[in-house]
């Protein structure tokens, strides 16, 4: 039989992940693209615990846990040391960390080991909130969104303000390739994937990771849902290489979903009045509108 | 070779001697001649080795650790605000096993801004793990580096190790250093051949979750026991390095003077210079005074100082930093050492040269008078020596 994604595991069985977890799908999506020969470093986050107990692991590749905010300097020293041991032909060094880990706490470490050119390929995988250490907010959760510190209440509302956009922020940094992923798309993930292993420099992937704990949605939604994502075009699977634009998943006009129906999905928007759900679909149909100018600009034939 | 050297200098030489393979360091006043220097190595064709320019010092620790685990000889070099940002990553080094070589230029910590002499930054890191060393001159600096990293990288260690200078006392202090020959250090370093390493022909995890009832406990006193190990390791290397190359310094403790001192003064770092001279001026006027360099603070010279205080009438600790609700850190560990000894001599506590306050000769000849009439010190435990009064 031949199948669309390659066969080979890197992560075992007997994680420690929850039911329908977006983190685990899409690490093992990346261990079957980038194989055997891959170094990883991760920060606190859930993947600091799914992997296992010590002394086991779920992972059939070399890891290092790092400080939360370190996975950026971590991956610079493996890159380095192996270069200098003239073992760096063939392995890939991966910084693989969750969005708290990515925008916030870890951004500045991010940003030194890309502007420095090291060959390293950092995976955020993007639950939206700290949900390892049970649901708070990051910058990456989105506007309207409970977390357990933006609880609904008499005089407190879900999250006020905007998404960070981290990909747009790495694309800035004019490395060779920034991309989007989502595991409900896992050939085009293992695609880009592939893609980054074979480019010399800094690599930087944002996979859009479903968390049916924190978001509160039964776990067998977990695809479904992340599908919804990209076709309301709350989040667009696109790709920058070396500055050329291109949206890998388009959405049509006519097919566009309205942002409603992602919301009504998950119990952390139960609440949001129809105000808040308007301006949502305002600042997603904005946000599309930006990128797809992107594209007819700084497209791949532009 | 003979070279003139500033004790900056002296750590960039001391890593290229010792062939660091990963240099990971941001640069932070007095400390910058470091890393100007070992670019300008590398820059010259003299120093092959990768200068990762990390963006913190925070992301220096953590780049040196990463590179130590995939089996890479690691060095960095910090000072003062630096050390702090670094302070959750030393203890990743230590408990990973990761014996880098750090080279810190001991300066005052903020606010107010000072940028002189003082050791609060070092102090401060005293419980992550790391080996302490106090240097005193520039080719105690080369040498000590060499020694440092044949003592961390030994198997049974495997901890780091931190070498500190005084600002600018040292870190801008030229001396004529006798630099020893490549081929001799090769020889007594070796390479740098960790028994696990992050490698892909051999995948492991490190630093795995532990739980209460597994090793997590364990880990620790494995840790423990390799500072333990650490203490015959370093008079080892000391002796080895002293065969080959002439030179030593006399072990964790370095005793000036006082096989029969009643008086014994201890202290670390640059001042040990101006005390020497303050001993061998007493000395002439028959005064039986001695110096104790306190020249290891991790592992902590025990056994050495009960074996000075058998002699010693009278042990007068200099403290370069305070531990606030409390005293001086050495002051402090000191007397915890000789507590149960039967006939232990009279401790006292002299605060210092806090924030590069010049210790001048004048505090010195201070702290030691203030020794020879001390009988007892119930009311004065310890006291700072020339602290301006309350005129405007």
């Amino acid at each position: 039989m031949k199948t669309t994604l390659p066969e080979q595991e890197l992560m075992e069985k007997g994680h420690m992940a929850c039911l329908g977890c977006g983190g685990a799908l899409a690490m093992r999506y990346l261990l079957k693209a980038l194989g055997k020969n891959s170094m990883f470093a991760i920060p606190a986050c859930c993947w600091a615990v799914i992997p296992g107990v010590f002394p086991y692991s779920c992972m059939d590749v070399p890891l290092q846990y790092v400080a939360f905010e370190a996975t950026g300097a971590a991956i610079s020293g493996m890159e380095a040391a192996l270069k200098a041991k003239g073992k760096k032909e063939g392995v890939t060094v991966v910084g693989w960390a969750g969005d708290g880990g990515t925008l916030d706490i870890g951004i500045q470490a991010l940003s030194g080991a890309v502007e420095r050119g090291h060959d390293v390929k950092y995976v955020c995988y993007d639950n939206e909130a700290y949900m390892n250490t049970g649901i708070q907010r990051s910058s990456a959760t989105p506007r309207g969104a409970w977390t357990t510190t933006t609880p609904v209440g008499k005089t407190r509302f879900w999250k006020q303000t905007n998404k960070k956009n981290i990909v747009e922020i790495m694309a800035a940094h004019d490395i060779p390739y920034t991309c989007t992923a989502s595991v409900a798309y896992p050939e085009d993930l293992i695609k880009k994937a592939e893609k980054m292993k074979d480019i010399e420099g800094p690599c930087y992937m944002h996979i859009y990771a479903p968390c049916p704990t924190g978001w509160k949605y039964p776990p067998e939604k977990t695809i479904e849902l992340s599908r919804l994502a990209t076709e309301t075009c709350i989040f667009p699977i696109y790709e920058v290489t070396y500055g050329k634009y291109k949206i890998n998943k388009d959405i049509r006009e006519e097919k566009k979903k309205p942002v409603l129906e992602y919301l009504k999905t998950q119990g952390r928007f139960r609440k949001l009045d129809e105000e808040t759900v308007q301006s949502l679909q305002l600042y997603v149909d904005s946000e599309w509108n930006k990128l797809k100018r992107k594209v007819e600009c700084f497209g791949e034939d532009k | 070779m003979k070279m003139v050297l500033s004790g900056n200098a002296s750590a960039a030489y001391g890593a290229k001697l010792a062939r660091a393979e990963v240099i990971s360091a941001y640069p932070i006043t007095p400390q910058t001649k470091i890393v100007e220097k070992i670019a300008d190595l590398i820059a010259n064709g003299e120093f092959e080795t990768e200068f990762v320019k990390v963006e913190s010092e925070h992301s220096a620790m953590a780049a040196a650790v990463s590179a130590s685990l995939v089996g890479a000889r690691t060095f960095t070099a910090t000072s003062s605000q630096g050390l702090l940002l670094m302070h959750e990553v030393l203890h990743w080094a230590s408990a990973s096993r990761t014996p880098i070589v750090m080279v810190n230029i001991n300066r005052a910590v903020a606010p107010p801004w000072s940028v002189w002499a003082d050791q609060t930054d070092t102090i401060a890191q005293r419980d992550t793990g790391w080996m302490q060393f106090y240097c005193e001159s520039c080719q105690e600096v080369v040498d000590t580096m060499l020694i440092l990293y044949k003592v961390a990288e030994d198997k049974d260690v495997m901890m780091p190790a931190m070498l500190s200078e005084d600002a600018f006392l040292l870190s801008h202090t030229s001396e004529i250093v006798d630099m020893p020959e490549q081929a001799e250090v090769d020889e007594f370093l070796g390479k740098f051949e960790p028994e696990q390493r992050l490698d892909v022909e051999n995948p492991m995890s490190f630093g795995s979750l532990s739980m209460p009832h597994q090793y997590y406990y364990e880990f620790r006193y494995k840790m423990a026991e390799a500072m333990e190990t650490a203490r015959e390791k370093i008079l080892d290397a000391e002796r080895e390095f002293e065969k080959r190359f002439g030179r030593s310094y006399g072990g964790l403790l370095d005793l000036y003077r006082c096989d029969d001192a009643e008086i014994v003064l201890i202290a670390a770092g640059s001042m040990s210079s101006t005390i020497r001279v303050a001993v061998d001026e007493m000395r002439e006027k028959g005064k039986k005074i001695g110096l104790a360099r306190l020249r290891v603070f991790r592992p902590f010279p025990i056994k050495e100082l009960r074996e000075l205080a058998k002699g010693a009438k009278m042990i007068g600790v200099l403290d370069r930093s305070f531990c606030f609700g409390y005293e001086g850190a050495f002051f402090t560990e000191v007397k915890s050492a000789l507590y149960d000894m039967e006939n232990r001599p009279l401790v006292k506590g002299y605060v210092v040269g806090i924030g590069g306050r010049d210790v001048t000769l004048d505090v010195i000849h201070d702290v030691i008078n203030d020794c020879m009439v001390t009988k007892d010190t119930k009311d004065e435990p310890f006291k700072w020596i020339g602290l301006k009064g309350g005129e405007q």
